[in-house]
């Protein structure tokens, strides 16, 4: 589909992934190329220098930052991870770059390097509760005045905690608590013969020993 | 010296304003009549798409991309498909890259003539937006006929498109195209050396090529500041490897430059579609893999397995290997990605929309410094944001 055939990209992409092993040595924690895409872990509090050296150094020149974002994975206890998307229009190349962190360790701020990384970093804050040192602005972003809780962990439901509405009597608008006519529906498309891991209701007792 | 107390005046711009193009709340801090600095207030159209989308199969995600920015509807439609597709490893038909390419262009011209439109309204001229607005009513109804509705298209899939183009629709594209060109010759004439036009935008907002790097400017946006770069060129999908086409690049990255930007690519894509109707080949417009494209009706009526797939296609969906991608396409706007994170199930872990209107719309701070209150609205303009995409 790409002019570029992908034993070609991932030539490319595997010669840029040893001089970044090479270059960052103990900070890079894992490093590999899949669908065609670099991705690199490394450790928070180096994240600032790998950004800058990815930037300045003329065999990346990742000059652009193009995209962070939080993804959350409750059960790790590093339940965070930030990723962070660069483009060199240099060399026509991206690269993924992560760390991982959990509630309370914030993650070094990379605005003074990328300042489109404000409001970028605004908005995981505001989504996920992940914290950014150093940020000079970490206000909410896209939710509400006012608003608790970070709607985009996994553990926060979908239809959310309050709803709004105009109050005729208080001539003013207000917060109640949510009510649904119909509850939201989930349905479990995985097949039981694939391996379901849900218990059905009695099997619980099967498993008690006997008498 | 007597000591002065000076205090700034602060300004509410919006949520609802005709000049805020969508409900952008700005808060100006003014020094008279010129911006100190500009705080925009986003988020009061905010839908958590993100997070309805990691509660949908992956097929019913597809309307969601229509409705973030609603005047680029299928380019947006085009990452996801793009994004699901790299994790799928499917082949597209050769004739839908070609009708993508074609939808697309004519999604860009629709984006940039509202854009161009609202701009020179905002700008004190309002025949542009008469004449182009009929314009775009015109594309609607092609909209509406691939797909059955004039702007929510919900028309890719994964592996291909929907269904094949209707009768006649070709011919009547390339008339529309005809009859378009003098006409946008017109407002090009009426508008780009206007004097007054010119006045508002000329040397208004000016971004560097370094700047405009630095905060992650995509685009016509980036192009006007004289930085070559389109992901049409760069990394080429769909069939635009094998079309040719030019990349208008601005050079003082002012407002003018980048309605002028905008001008020149309407002919550009203009000049693709025609390409891409002249060299569609026949044949199949979807994958015939039975695990994504559903069977056709009238094999349903016979066939089990037919039926088995498009119960399942349809209840419990596609099934995306575990893994993550980013998928990036130029739409009007910018630089359009979708980073999906997917875990082997048939919704989607995570999707993280990058939309450029949100990353121009940052900037405004550093171009509104400095200049006057009227100056505010000539930039926004120029910035061809759209709420949908920026709030989410």
């Amino acid at each position: 589909m790409t002019a570029v055939p992908r034993s070609e990209i991932d030539e490319v992409l595997g010669e840029l992934k040893s001089l970044i092993e090479g270059q960052l040595g103990d900070d890079l924690l894992v490093a590999d190329v899949a669908h065609g895409e670099l991705s690199i872990t490394v450790q928070a509090n180096t994240l600032p220098r790998v950004l800058q050296w990815l930037r300045d150094d003329p065999n990346t020149l990742f000059k652009e930052l193009v995209d962070v974002c939080g993804v959350d994975y409750p059960d790790r206890p590093q339940r965070f991870d930030v990723v962070y998307h660069l483009l060199s229009m240099h060399h026509n190349q991206r690269i993924r770059v992560r760390v991982l962190t959990d509630e309370a360790t914030p993650v070094p701020s990379v605005t003074g390097l990328f300042r489109s990384a404000g409001w970028f970093e605004r908005e995981a804050w505001d989504m996920y509760g992940i914290m950014f040192a150093d940020h000079p602005d970490l206000r909410r972003l896209l939710t509400d005045y006012g608003f608790e809780g970070h709607p985009l962990r996994k553990d926060f439901p979908l239809t959310g905690y309050v709803e709004m509405r105009y109050d005729e009597e208080q001539q003013r608008v207000i917060y109640e608590p949510v009510k649904l006519r119909q509850d939201f529906r989930n349905f479990d498309f995985l097949s039981p013969w694939e391996g379901a891991q849900d218990l059905l209701p009695g099997d619980e007792k099967a498993e008690e020993p006997a008498g | 010296m007597n000591e002065v107390d000076l205090r700034s005046f602060t300004v509410n711009f919006g949520p609802q304003h005709p000049a805020a193009h969508g409900v952008l709340r700005l808060v100006l801090e003014m020094d008279g009549e010129v911006v100190e600095r500009a705080d925009p207030h986003i988020g009061l159209l905010h839908r958590g798409t993100e997070k309805l989308i990691e509660y949908r199969p992956y097929l019913q995600n597809i309307p969601y991309f229509d409705r973030l920015d609603y005047c680029s509807m299928l380019c947006q439609e085009h990452a996801y498909v793009l994004a699901v597709e790299k994790l799928l490893a499917v082949d597209v038909p050769e004739r839908a890259l070609y009708i993508r390419v074609l939808m697309d262009e004519m999604t860009r011209i629709l984006n940039h003539l509202l854009n161009i439109a609202t701009m020179a309204l905002d700008c004190g001229a309002m025949t542009p937006l008469l004449w182009m607005f009929e314009e775009r009513e015109k594309l609607m109804t092609f909209y509406e006929r691939v797909s059955g509705a004039r702007m929510h298209a919900n028309y890719y899939r994964f592996g291909g498109v929907n269904r094949d183009l209707p009768a006649g629709f070709a011919e009547d594209v390339l008339a529309w195209c005809d009859q378009f060109e003098p006409l946008f010759a017109d407002m090009d004439r009426l508008l780009s050396d206007n004097r007054i036009f010119k006045q508002r935008t000329v040397d208004i907002g000016v971004v560097s090529a370094e700047d405009a790097l630095n905060l992650g400017f995509s685009g016509p946006m980036l192009r006007a500041s004289g930085v070559a770069w389109d992901l049409r060129k760069a990394e080429p999908y769909a069939a635009y490897e094998r079309l040719d086409f030019d990349i208008p690049v601005g050079k003082n990255g002012d407002c003018w430059d980048r309605y002028l930007v905008r001008v020149l690519e309407i002919g550009e894509s203009l000049k693709l579609m025609r390409q891409a109707i002249r060299e569609m080949p026949k044949g199949p417009v979807r994958t015939d893999d039975k695990k994504m494209t559903p069977p056709p009706r009238a094999e349903m009526k016979r066939s089990m397995e037919a039926l088995i797939h498009h119960f399942k296609l349809y209840t419990e969906g596609v099934h995306v290997p575990a893994g993550e991608v980013y998928a990036a396409v130029e739409s009007g706007k910018g630089e359009f990605a979708v980073y999906l994170v997917a875990d082997g199930t048939n919704r989607p872990y995570r999707c993280k929309i990058r939309s450029p209107g949100y990353v121009h719309l940052q900037a405004l701070d550093e171009m509104c410094k400095g200049h006057q209150l009227a100056d505010v609205v000539a930039v926004i303009g120029s910035m061809d944001i759209v709420f949908g995409e920026i709030d989410r």
